[in-house]
């Protein structure tokens, strides 16, 4: 039998190679995972249950950290607890077997829309601008492209917080401290280098041809822009989305820096909630919990083009 | 339909000249094929008349008026890319109505037309498919059909069937000339295989390095090529040039090749002491005992109903097409003869061909 050696072998992996590779998957994906799945076991514990030593594997699931998430609370005498009617919910129930009664809504869910209309917002931005620039780049002579180019990207190579001072000083001079429009200008700025570059590769790869044909079948180039080629770039748009997207949610050095109330978001806003009533680690735990939920849904929605857009160029033809 | 005319067509690329100095006219229904090997200007002489570029210098007329600097999409033109452009995020229907959708046709004519050119094309089975599944004559097909559907001036094609498999392109070489006939549309067709443009056009200009060497009938150009580069490039084995030096008369009927006298169509210019090339077709060639033109047998190659003989005749190889029923020993001594009324003469050093009786035959008609 004759054997063909390249380099690239297209020989289907051995039963063993591919239960060493599944190992390592599933040995790094669990390593990964505990972090996650102990925010999300906390958060279901009661406050003493939470900072128990040894910690506790097994324990009785209570919502009070949730319930402690999203109200306020003042503590009241027991007469006074037993002289209101019966409890309307069951947060309310929790809340008064800690001699407590709910005050009012805690700011959580304000701090969540701003990051949902600030993430948003702020990749809808980008991935538009990113999208309409890299196919200027890839398609038509722009003059110096490669420094243009280069200059795009060498706005990442700094450190953010290298910046943050003179943006500070600057946005309370222009009245965008602490605005969602401010945030989503910012993170637009940063995630725009980032679309440009990874679209202007998706873009590259979409043959001239189809634009041209639409041309000559009767349209402008702007029509032959979004009926052909914007569908072929969803593949890239998605993935340049996810990842815009991800930067923005989770940004926590300018949101501390720039966001205090009407437009803070939840990363500089989770870590207040300990302050709170003691050490109230349950609390904390379901505001993470919560805050990762939206990146999930996304990347599960888009992950048959994310994983696409991450070997691009090896799939497409 | 309408008439294609070029005017002194000029494309350059910064430094380099892609395009030099093109004229030529494509009759209203009339086939022309644009024939040369890669880089030689044909592919941007199709999209200067496309208006995907635009020229250096010169003109375009489209059916009388001219479109030089208009946009592709003000044209009225059809389009066939290389590798059909079929968009990939639509159907067969979809791709094949698209053009008629920017035109604002109304629906029910849309879908009326649509089906009419399926028909003709013989696609009205895979309307409904998704255009990724298709098979090469297929993808061929509905690329032709989002041409014809709008029943454009004219239609351009950049060698649609280059990635066609062999057996696959013989086939839509005759689909494609039954479909010229059937609908007489102007086309200009670029292809870098000569079979494809013998078997198609009705005209063929054959360019080089921008220049267009000639522009004639299929006949024209196999049996009075206008330049060596023409005669070397058409023909499969290309043209003999047997070369010699030596000064012409008006009215000479033949040269003198190695000491041997040859009849040749009669020349109709002086000309000095040069450098010349007397052409001839392979199957111009028979083998004679007695011709005193003479050569050794290097190699025969075995092609059915005919072999092609290479020869040895001190200044290289001469192929001859012979009947395959000829027996030759490689190194015997042969004698050529040459069909004298068929053989062209060529001056080296511009490479073009000296006028001569059987070319002023097709001058007069």
């Amino acid at each position: 039998m004759s054997s063909i050696n390249t380099a690239h072998s297209v020989v289907e992996p051995s039963r063993t190679s591919k239960r060493i590779a599944a190992t390592i998957v599933i040995a790094y994906a669990v390593i990964t995972m505990i972090p996650l799945a102990w925010i999300v076991l906390t958060s279901f514990k009661s406050p003493p249950d939470s900072i128990s030593y040894p910690p506790k594997i097994v324990f009785q699931p209570t919502l009070e950290g949730y319930c402690n998430l999203f109200t306020t609370r003042t503590r009241q005498t027991s007469d006074y607890i037993a002289s209101l009617g019966a409890p309307t919910s069951t947060c309310d129930e929790i809340t008064r077997s800690r001699n407590m009664v709910i005050a009012g809504p805690s700011n959580y869910w304000p701090r969540f829309q701003n990051s949902l209309v600030i993430a948003f917002g702020s990749t809808f931005l980008a991935v538009s601008l990113g999208t309409l620039a890299a196919y200027g780049f890839s398609r038509f002579k722009v003059p110096l492209a490669e420094d243009l180019l280069f200059f795009i990207l060498s706005t990442r190579m700094m450190p953010p917080i290298a910046v943050a001072i003179p943006i500070y000083l600057m946005y309370r001079q222009l009245g965008l401290s602490d605005t969602a429009l401010g945030m989503i200008l910012l993170y637009t700025a940063v995630n725009v280098s980032l679309a440009v570059w990874l679209l202007k590769g998706f873009i590259d790869e979409i043959p001239r041809e189809y634009e041209e044909a639409a041309m000559i079948d009767g349209y402008t180039r702007m029509q032959a822009f979004f009926k052909v080629v914007l569908p072929q770039a969803t593949t890239g748009i998605a993935a340049t989305a996810i990842f815009c997207l991800i930067f923005a949610w989770n940004e926590y050095a300018f949101a501390v820096l720039l966001t205090s109330g009407a437009a803070q978001t939840a990363p500089p806003f989770i870590p207040t909630i300990i302050g709170e009533g003691g050490q109230d680690w349950p609390a904390v735990a379901a505001g993470t919990t919560i805050f990762v939920v939206p990146i999930l849904v996304f990347t599960i929605l888009l992950r048959k083009q994310l994983l696409r857009g991450i070997t691009f160029g090896a799939v497409r033809k | 339909m309408a008439e294609i005319r070029i005017e002194n067509l000029r494309k350059e690329f910064g430094a380099f000249s892609a395009v030099e100095d093109s004229s030529f006219v494509v009759r209203d229904g009339e086939f022309l094929a644009l024939l040369g090997p890669s880089g030689c200007g044909k592919t941007t002489t199709l999209r200067m008349i496309a208006g995907l570029e635009l020229p250096t210098s010169g003109k375009i007329f489209l059916g009388g008026e001219d479109v030089t600097f208009n946009r592709a999409r003000e044209r009225d033109i059809a389009f066939v890319f290389q590798l059909f452009a079929l968009y990939p995020h639509m159907n067969v229907r979809k791709n094949i109505a698209f053009p008629l959708l920017a035109q604002g046709v109304a629906k029910a004519e849309i879908r009326a037309r649509v089906e009419e050119t399926a028909k003709l094309l013989q696609i009205d089975h895979i309307l409904d498919r998704s255009v990724s599944g298709l098979a090469g004559g297929d993808r061929q097909r509905v690329a032709l059909g989002r041409a014809i559907v709008r029943r454009p001036k004219c239609f351009l094609m950049d060698e649609p069937l280059g990635t066609l498999d062999a057996e696959f392109r013989d086939l839509m070489v005759r689909e494609l000339r039954e479909l010229h006939n059937r609908i007489r549309a102007t086309t200009v067709y670029v292809t870098h295989d000569q079979l494809e443009a013998m078997a198609m056009a009705d005209k063929i200009a054959v360019m080089n390095h921008g220049i267009i060497e000639q522009f004639g009938t299929p006949q024209e150009i196999y049996n009075r090529p206008a330049t060596m580069y023409v005669a070397d490039f058409i023909g499969s084995p290309p043209m003999n040039f047997l070369r010699f030096t030596a000064g012409l008369q008006k009215g000479a009927r033949s040269v003198v090749v190695d000491g041997v006298d040859i009849s040749v169509p009669e020349v109709h210019l002086d000309l000095a002491e040069s450098e010349l090339a007397l052409g001839v077709r392979p199957e111009d060639i028979s083998f004679s005992d007695v011709s005193p033109l003479r050569g050794a047998v290097f190699g025969s190659e075995y092609h059915g109903t005919n072999q092609i003989v290479a020869v040895e005749m001190g200044k290289g190889l001469v192929k001859a097409r012979v009947p395959a029923d000829q027996n030759f020993h490689i190194g015997e001594t042969v004698g050529l003869e040459l069909n004298y009324d068929r053989l062209s003469l060529f001056d080296c050093k511009s490479g073009r061909a000296v006028p001569s009786s059987r070319y002023a035959e097709h001058h007069h008609g």
